[in-house]
């Protein structure tokens, strides 16, 4: 009888161990290689061959298909600055300089992947379409409302992402210092 | 009591290796990660556009909307593949993925350096069977080497504003994949 509930006791343990652990490790990207730089991060293994079993596992899951390494790298930012989630109804700042690329592009979605309906219709800016400031620096409103100058609407959702992807750019996999990435910074402006 | 607690011991330990054991088993039992989704609409070697995303309806969750998307979903099988593009005015760039979604390899125009991307794609059985003089004549093409037999072939062409996506589409329409006939 003993012998009995004790490897209930074992395989209850391993079950919820096992399976929680694996949902935990998946819930916020793998927890190898990632590159942060402020509230923006990335996993620049991810493109490659190298790409980690956690990272395949994310992959799978979520139906994307990720960013090549010969194409360029994706940083995303699922909260601000002060690590405050991402809220669609705050205003919300995206300022400062952005790394060296030929391009570079960014898009607002849901947690999931997914893009956010809005009037304009306009889910990301490139940095072709942008209007910087007189200091070369760039400055967009992420916000519910209508703003002057460069606004990404968020549609009201209650959480977004933000995705950052550089193309034809110099940051390589090697990219340990934030010093050579130096990524804008995201604050909120003001919130409701 | 000791007892208890080498029952638990033996659990957490069970734990671990179930941990492991799912990360690694995930992607075989995926359903509906992008080379599924893409499968079911695009046909063996051949080049079809991927409709651009919108916020109703998107092929496969994160794509740029700021480009337009081709794909070629291939089979090796048979026969190595050809691709040939044309570069589009802003940026193109031409990813291979294996049938699990790895982006094994990526290039994009000014790595290819020409006014259309051009390369071989085979498995590596296939490269190991090319004849040795051909070999020699091949230094001059790009031969990509897939690790599986299947996978995708996803171009992109960026639009720098929303009205150069006419131009962005155009591009891509000229490109083709096609298997080699020997």
């Amino acid at each position: 009888m003993r012998l009995l509930i004790g490897l209930l006791l074992a395989f209850a343990v391993a079950a919820s161990v096992g399976l929680g652990s694996t949902l935990f490790a998946l819930r916020d990207g793998t927890p190898f290689g990632a590159f942060v730089v402020g509230a923006w991060t990335s996993w620049p293994r991810t493109g490659t061959s190298d790409i980690d079993p956690y990272a395949r596992a994310l992959v799978a899951r979520s139906g994307e298909l990720p960013m090549g390494a010969g194409d360029g790298i994706a940083f995303v930012a699922s909260k601000d600055d002060k690590g405050a989630p991402l809220d669609g109804r705050c205003d919300v700042s995206v300022t400062g300089v952005t790394p060296q690329a030929r391009f570079w592009t960014l898009t607002l979605y849901e947690p999931d992947g997914k893009m956010v309906g809005n009037a304009l219709d306009r889910h990301g800016f490139t940095s072709q379409e942008i209007v910087r400031n007189s200091e070369g620096l760039i400055d967009i409103a992420v916000a519910p409302r209508a703003r002057s100058g460069n606004w990404l609407p968020t549609g009201g959702v209650n959480r977004y992402i933000l995705v950052m992807r550089f193309y034809d750019s110099p940051i390589s996999a090697a990219s340990r210092t934030g010093r050579e990435t130096p990524m804008p910074s995201i604050k909120v402006t003001k919130c409701p | 009591m000791i007892r208890w607690f080498l029952w638990l011991l033996a659990g957490l330990l069970l734990g671990g290796i179930v941990h492991f054991v799912t990360i690694l088993y995930l992607p075989n039992t995926a359903t509906q990660n992008a080379y599924t989704k893409i499968a079911a609409i695009a046909p063996i070697n051949k080049v079809i556009p991927l409709p651009a995303p919108t916020a109703d309806k998107a092929v496969v969750p994160l794509m740029d909307p700021a480009f337009a998307a081709a794909v070629c979903r291939y089979d090796l099988k048979e026969s190595p593949l050809k691709l040939t593009t044309p570069v589009s005015p802003a940026y193109t760039s031409v990813t291979f993925y294996t049938n699990k979604d790895i982006a094994y390899y990526a290039i994009n125009d000014r790595a290819a350096g020409r006014r259309t991307i051009e390369l071989d794609l085979m498995t590596s059985a296939q490269r190991a069977e090319l004849p040795d003089d051909e070999e020699i004549a091949a230094a001059d093409r790009l031969i990509v080497e897939s690790p599986t037999q299947t996978g995708l072939i996803v171009l992109r062409a960026l639009a720098p504003e929303p009205g150069m996506m006419p131009a962005a589409v155009s591009a891509l329409s000229g490109a083709r994949c096609e298997p080699v006939t020997p």
